[in-house]
């Protein structure tokens, strides 16, 4: 009696690892935990909510066949998928380890909170502020192309969304 | 079907349409855009367009509910059952005509997305609340492009003049009621399409002001696409979209 809570707990916790280390597949840097795609873990193990961040990401599909495949290799396959777009995926759920994983990549995260939307971005390269939008689209729907007027580098940047 | 089952059913379609006529036009330009900024920018917006449809569809079909999903929707229904507005199956023309319609479109559908978030239908409310998000930067993108065309050079002034007087017949049509509409706007589903003119209008104006371009002489509009009465350009935008599920049925992704 008192040894089946822990067992589901530690299921919760055993699916909560394995997701943290499903990449994102365009940006592999980063995993479906750091960018808050995972909603909802239910305490039991049963089931993983999960949500797109972009309606139109080629990427939503293949995150969730990784999901999948993972789960299913550590022989959690009988978990549950859920999708849900209501509340709508915003940048404010990617966690801390998420931006600072982000920035080491190369790619300046989104601001801390999305009010912050309007102010440039720190150079991910040399850290100045002197930058500027180039294109408000980019290689992927989540991220636009920015330069830094101090070093010359071009660098993407996740979107405020 | 219940005739609210069969009103949600067809507006979900609409607005599925909508999105994936308009998706598929903005990827024609894939490859040979004006320059690689623009080519990111319509192929992101065409992306957005068909993730969007893809909710519309999979969710009037699931309303449907007689086993078509999202993609038989798209690729298993000919011109005649196509229920998009008139003005995004126009053909891309030059870039400014592309830009006016997109312009006029994410004007017109941001007012109707806003709607939507408030409606009573919980599914179409969650599609909304996603879709809005993205429809609010195409049309900065549009409107930023409309600028710089009209208050540009002579030739891309006099391009865009062209491109929005010849996509403004297509305007009215957006704001038409029916009994698909009259319906669910009773129920609370829909926005009245009606009133969503006025705004539309106003920001119209101001963008237009910045662009010192005019609001083009009223006309009577051209209506029709929301019963499947569509110009011949649809006909040959599903040939060439709908082509590999058709010819190939077993194919999957």
């Amino acid at each position: 009696m008192s040894r089946a809570p822990t067992a589901l707990l530690d299921r919760a916790a055993r699916i909560r690892a394995i997701l943290a280390a499903v990449p994102d597949p365009e940006i592999p840097a980063v995993s479906v935990m750091d960018l808050g795609i995972v909603r909802d873990i239910d305490p039991e193990g049963r089931s993983v909510v999960i949500t797109p961040t972009y309606t139109g990401c080629p990427a939503t599909a293949v995150i969730e066949r990784s999901i999948r495949e993972a789960l299913a290799g550590a022989g959690l396959g009988d978990v549950r998928l859920v999708s849900r777009l209501d509340p709508p995926w915003t940048t404010d759920w990617i966690t801390v380890e998420g931006r600072d994983k982000l920035l080491a990549w190369g790619i300046a995260p989104p601001p801390a909170s999305s009010r912050l939307k309007g102010e440039a971005p720190a150079c991910p390269r040399c850290g100045s502020l002197e930058t500027e939008e180039v294109s408000r689209f980019g290689s992927t729907p989540c991220k636009a192309l920015w330069r830094c007027r101090d070093c010359a580098e071009p660098f993407d940047r996740f979107k405020c969304h | 079907m219940t005739p609210d089952r069969e009103a949600l059913f067809r507006y979900a379609l609409r607005l599925g349409d909508d999105s994936l006529v308009l998706g598929q036009r903005l990827g024609e330009w894939c490859g040979k855009a004006p320059m690689l900024e623009v080519d990111l920018a319509l192929a992101n917006l065409a992306l957005d367009l068909i993730g969007q449809a893809t909710h519309l569809l999979g969710y009037a079909g699931e309303v449907e509910g007689v086993g078509r999903d999202g993609d038989t929707l798209a690729f298993h229904r000919d011109v005649l059952d196509f229920a998009n507005c008139l003005l995004v199956e126009q053909p891309n023309g030059d870039f400014a005509r592309t830009i006016a319609r997109q312009f006029l479109f994410s004007l017109w559908r941001k007012g109707l997305l806003e709607g939507l978030c408030a409606s009573t239908d919980a599914t179409l409310a969650g599609i909304a609340k996603k879709a809005i998000k993205e429809t609010r930067y195409h049309l900065r993108f549009a409107s930023e492009w409309m600028v710089r065309l009209g208050d540009g050079t002579d030739e891309s002034r006099a391009r865009v003049i062209d491109a929005l007087d010849w996509c403004w017949r297509f305007v009215d049509e957006l704001f038409e009621a029916d009994p698909v509409t009259a319906a669910l706007v009773a129920a609370g589903v829909a926005p009245d399409p009606a009133a969503l003119r006025a705004p539309f209008d106003a920001e119209l104006d101001t963008v237009l002001a910045e662009a010192t371009l005019e609001r083009p002489a009223s006309r009577r509009g051209v209506v029709g696409g929301r019963a499947g009465h569509h110009s011949e350009h649809l006909g040959h935008l599903l040939s060439e979209m709908q082509f590999l599920p058709r010819a190939y049925p077993d194919a999957v992704w």
